[in-house]
């Protein structure tokens, strides 16, 4: 069985500023840490792994910085790491990321399932899961936030929709976009850490891709661009502090005078 | 001159239309009426075509429907298919989607048979002078706002519900309503079985009342509930309270639960994480309880009630009974 996770490196959002005049995030204002939606499908592949027996490839692209992600996902037991980077891919938007993503495991060759984070906190898009499912002419099951059985060729699991949450069954090959409740990933051990560290993770670059079309690498092949990035304007609020005797009386009072109470 | 149609996929369950497609014809009347274009809808499902005359009564020239027993899944394959050529016949400037389950499982899959430009969760659309649409779209767990532009045919985006306005609706509105030959596409993921129903949907109410690690105990969100029920809303819990089994996930309040917009957000001992903050910070009036003055909450609320939420939300009750 071979499980192939995508993970992405992302940067601490609460610290993260961006390069003055431009669009681009500086680097050095925050830690770069794995997108945290990703340490879940590391867990699941991990547990997968242990109860069925198989190989996890992870895969990422980004600069060569993000091969940190590799070697984390390498500390929860991973078998392989690539990083995709070259400056051909630089820029992509979420059409050129996924295409390019979707050549890579075409190269890795057979695998029997694909699992991804349902978003990163960065972009927010989650379109990559699907995209790459649809690249790859591959069953998808989104929003799947339980893995309730897996077999050698199946698996079934819950899937979130807007009517409310189903259970579904689905034989390989199929990509799963994970939620944060697929289930709650382990922390590796020192010696895992150890070991991640001196492992080796390859590195592919656009001429690893050569059977792709690479006028859909990065910017070229992206056709959507981030014009500006600014600090949305926080809304006025009224910022009554209220205390004491008598403030739940104040409270439905000023709640009923703007017209928000019922009837 | 160069097509400027606006197609909206029209999302619906059991026939019924999923209010954000009232927002997205609102929006795209407004451009279509800039352009001097046409707002298209496309209608899948099954048992479904009495809701394409509320399309047309919401601002709709052209409701495309495409009524069978296949598409009633919420696999995004069928949909897909259907949609593309539709796509590929009528040819529109702009796809809207919602930002919903169902719109972020299929955009991505028709953006890339099109190899077409997708934004997503976009919050305001705003037409160019030189014809292009800027898309404005929370980026970094809702930190900064990207302003974003496609230059592909068509330019597609999903939009979240509840940023844009629906339009007003009109019954003597007149509209073609064009039924489709569906392409059959069979689903490979087999429904064994519903889960837990949605207990609750806070991303349609107008009054959430959220509950966070201020409460004590889980049988306290009955109390919870009572001011709730008062206040004409529903119940909502911040991720802590999901993850120790208190209350079921459709209840989670955050980025990583559901992003909401209610007109009167209440927050019951809720601190206010980044990510709970992302999650509410749109709300029309917020008003946050608790005892600790310093919480994050305070900084962004309309009323800030330092006080204990086991006084100040029984008294609340008892006032909103009168």
């Amino acid at each position: 069985m071979h499980i192939i996770v995508l993970a992405k490196q992302v940067p601490d959002i609460e610290k993260v500023k961006f390069l003055a005049g431009s669009n681009r995030v500086d680097r050095k204002s925050a830690d770069a840490e794995i997108n945290p939606f990703d340490l879940n499908a590391v867990e699941a592949a991990q547990q997968m792994k242990a109860n069925l027996g198989a190989t996890v490839t992870v895969l990422s692209m980004g600069p060569a910085s993000a091969e940190a992600v590799l070697r984390e996902a390498i500390a929860r037991d991973a078998d392989r790491g690539i990083l995709l980077t070259d400056d051909a891919f630089a820029g992509a938007d979420t059409l050129a990321t996924a295409y390019t993503l979707a050549a890579a495991i075409r190269k890795l060759g057979a695998f029997d399932l694909i699992l991804c984070g349902e978003k990163t906190v960065d972009g927010d898009t989650g379109q990559i899961g699907p995209a790459v499912a649809e690249r790859l002419g591959i069953t998808l099951l989104p929003f799947v936030s339980q893995i309730t059985e897996a077999t050698a060729d199946k698996i079934v699991a819950v899937i979130e929709t807007s009517a409310g949450s189903l259970n579904v069954e689905a034989a390989f090959p199929l990509l799963i976009t994970g939620t944060k409740e697929l289930n709650t990933p382990r922390l590796p051990t020192l010696k895992d850490k150890l070991r991640a560290r001196k492992a080796e993770v390859e590195k592919w670059t656009a001429a690893d891709l050569s059977d792709a079309d690479a006028s859909k690498f990065g910017a070229a092949g992206s056709p959507t661009w981030v014009e500006s990035i600014t600090v949305p304007p926080e809304k006025k609020r009224k910022g009554e502090v209220l205390k004491g005797e008598g403030s739940a009386n104040q409270l439905v009072a000023a709640l009923d005078k703007a017209g928000l109470l019922k009837g | 001159m160069q097509n400027k149609d606006v197609l909206i996929y029209v999302e619906q369950e059991g026939g019924r239309v999923h209010p954000i497609a009232f927002e997205l014809l609102g929006k795209g009347r407004e451009l279509a009426d800039k352009t001097g274009s046409r707002v298209c809808c496309a209608l899948l499902g099954s048992g479904i075509y009495d809701a394409a005359k509320e399309l047309v009564a919401y601002g709709a020239d052209v409701v495309y429907v495409f009524d069978d027993a296949s598409l009633a899944t919420f696999d995004s394959l069928a949909h897909k298919q259907n949609l593309v050529t539709l796509i590929n016949e009528i040819k529109p400037a702009f796809v809207l989607f919602g930002a919903t389950f169902t719109g972020k499982a299929l955009s991505p899959r028709v953006a890339a048979t099109l190899e077409a430009g997708l934004n997503s969760n976009c919050t305001a659309l705003e037409l160019q002078s030189d014809g292009s649409l800027l898309q404005a779209r929370p980026a970094f767990t809702g930190n900064f706002l990207a302003h974003v532009k496609t230059k592909s045919v068509p330019a597609l985006m999903t939009v979240r519900y509840r940023a844009l306005e629906a339009g007003a609706r009109n019954d003597s509105r007149k509209g073609e309503i064009i039924k489709r030959d569906v392409q059959k596409v069979a689903s490979a993921i087999k429904v064994l079985g519903k889960g837990a129903a949605k207990e609750a949907s806070i991303a349609a109410a107008d009054v959430v009342v959220c509950a966070g690690r201020g409460l004590k105990k889980a049988d306290d969100f009955a109390m919870v509930k009572r001011l709730a029920d008062a206040l004409g809303g529903v119940v909502g819990a911040t991720r802590p309270l999901v993850d120790d089994g208190w209350i079921s996930k459709d209840h989670q309040v955050g980025f990583s639960g559901t992003i909401v917009k209610p007109k009167l957000y209440v927050g019951v001992g809720v601190s206010g994480s980044p990510q709970h903050l992302a999650g509410m910070r749109e709300s029309g009036t917020i008003v946050a309880i608790n005892s600790d003055p310093s919480v994050a909450l305070f900084r962004i609320a309309d009323y800030s009630v330092v006080g204990d939420i086991y006084e100040i939300v029984p008294q609340m009750i008892e006032l909103l009974k009168k």
